[in-house]
């Protein structure tokens, strides 16, 4: 999966802090993520991986610290720059947010409508091929209630990959998901990524799958991440809250699959 | 000490909710005034807002004409002026009836709707998605429904007070015998532009009122819940709205009042 890629930085937090009332969720947090790469942040529910996505997003400011994206600080971006940052961007929340309202085939033709002066034909050709991309060409026509979960996380993503943005965010894709369907939006992210070539943010706990898919793999834990580093080094990493987390989801690494990672491992 | 405290977190927690209105108020009409312009979604919530609050204002306004026609024949009589019965009816529902009940009314079918709608949207990070996707949501989903509130509320007005008319000729012409000619002519000699123009500022403010404080509460429904999170923070927010829409309408139907007179 790793490759030679663009070194560039496209996001970049900066000793990020943020409290919600007496609650300090964010103590501190720097995070570098570089052009085409796969960084996933795991965690335990409630650790604060979402508020970080949410800055990354422009949706929360920091009391202190910086969020810088493409080299540019959010909170002096104004509300015109945010838009433009914004336009790079693809989101696939934790509950899709799809606009129930509306039919899965005018919630993807919805970037292109509002963001774009595309002729409607040039719209319906684009949409078709995202919808055929994710497999759900014969269900365009229906409302969000009509399709599984699986068919609803699908069109978010045909939604967030219909402008063909440069950074795209994950939500904790797979939660309410089964194994198969999970499988299934792993798969379609690979295919999807390895053809647009998008930088990837990935919120998750789906360990330890997600690391097959990670360039990076970070911890959220006491309100800082732990380490930014590779899926195999993350595995055998020797600080304790990594140790501890990567014991209580994966359970104890032994000796011959240490070797194993270990193999992974560039020289 | 705790009633200083409390008074003060209080005012300015009010501060902070009319500043975040105030300023929800100024980038709704500054995306309203500046392009693009979008027609269709205005046409949409017109549909809305205007045509399926058709049926709720002619009944309205039909029993209320009616029942100004039945008071004011019993009170009329009293002073032997039947002959005035036209132009109080009329008057009373071109300069306050016709705005004030109609308004109500559509806050209750429309802007109830209206804040349950933003509500849920903000409950399900629709509007997350949307300022995610680059897409303004003060354009995308208020700016149509304030426009749409603003040009249907005086044609919904002025159908309340045509059909509350009728209702007061059915009852003081028809049942109690009035002359046609002496009601009609009551309110002619009676109503003048000035009164129109009342009614018509009236529900022109009170359209942009409804959409404004219903669209608001919803929007801001993760900032103020009124005390309930998920459905139960809509089903509060909506209740909540629809009483401050209520009551700002009163409140500035008087101001209009004690301004125009």
């Amino acid at each position: 999966m790793r490759t030679d890629k663009d070194n560039d930085i496209v996001i970049e937090l900066d000793n990020v802090h943020k409290h919600f009332g007496d609650q300090k969720v964010l103590n501190g947090v720097s995070l570098s993520i570089r052009a085409g790469t796969t960084t996933v942040i795991v965690g335990a529910s409630g650790q604060g991986k979402s508020v970080i996505l949410k800055h990354m997003l422009g949706l929360m400011q920091p009391d202190s610290g910086q969020v810088r994206v493409f080299g540019q600080n959010l909170a002096m971006a104004g509300k015109k720059g945010l838009r433009q940052i914004r336009s790079k961007f693809g989101v696939l929340f934790q509950n899709v947010a799809l606009f129930d309202s509306m039919t899965i085939y005018d919630n993807v033709a919805l970037p292109l409508r509002e963001r774009t002066a595309a002729s409607e034909d040039d719209i319906r050709r684009q949409v078709e091929e995202k919808l055929a991309m994710m497999g759900l060409s014969d269900h365009g026509d229906k409302f969000p209630a009509q399709v599984s979960g699986g068919m609803q996380k699908r069109a978010g993503l045909a939604r967030a990959l219909v402008l063909n943005p440069e950074v795209v965010f994950f939500d904790e894709p797979t939660t309410g998901l089964d194994v198969r369907k999970s499988n299934e939006i792993y798969r379609l992210f690979f295919e999807t990524q390895t053809q647009l070539h998008y930088t990837a943010v990935i919120v998750s706990h789906d360990v330890p799958k997600i690391f097959k898919l990670a360039d990076y793999v970070t911890l959220m834990a006491n309100g800082q991440l732990q380490g930014c580093m590779s899926p195999e080094a993350f595995q055998l990493s020797g600080n304790e809250l990594i140790r501890e987390f990567v014991l209580e989801t994966m359970g104890p690494i032994y000796s011959s699959e240490t070797e194993e990672l270990q193999s992974y491992e560039t020289p | 000490m705790k009633i200083i405290a409390l008074l003060g977190r209080e005012t300015l927690r009010t501060l902070e909710t009319l500043g975040r209105f105030g300023m929800f108020l100024a980038l709704s009409l500054y995306c309203a005034v500046t392009p693009p312009y979008k027609v269709m979604p205005i046409v949409r919530q017109i549909r809305f807002i205007g045509a399926n609050s058709l049926f709720v204002i002619m009944f309205t306004g039909l029993f209320t004409g009616m029942v100004l026609s039945l008071q004011g024949y019993y009170t009329l009589t009293k002073f032997d002026s039947v002959g005035f019965l036209g132009a109080a009816v009329s008057l009373s529902l071109i300069r306050e009836l016709g705005p004030v009940l109609g308004a109500l009314m559509v806050i209750g079918r429309a802007g109830s709707a209206i804040c349950a709608e933003i509500g849920i949207m903000r409950n399900s990070e629709q509007i997350d998605a949307l300022e995610c996707m680059a897409i303004d949501p003060y354009r995308f989903l208020v700016v149509p429904k304030m426009v749409a509130g603003i040009i249907a509320m005086p044609l919904l007005t002025f159908i309340f007070d045509v059909i509350g008319i009728l209702g007061g000729f059915l009852i003081g012409v028809e049942l109690f015998g009035v002359s046609a000619g002496s009601y009609f002519h009551g309110m002619y000699s009676a109503v003048v532009w000035h009164d129109i123009e009342m009614g018509l500022v009236k529900s022109l403010v009170f359209g942009l009122l409804m959409v404004w404080i219903c669209s608001a509460k919803g929007f801001y429904l993760h900032k103020e819940r009124d005390g309930g999170f998920g459905a139960e923070g809509v089903s509060r927010t909506t209740t909540s709205a629809v009483v401050i829409a209520s009551v700002a309408v009163l409140v500035w139907d008087y101001l209009i009042s004690a301004i125009l007179l």
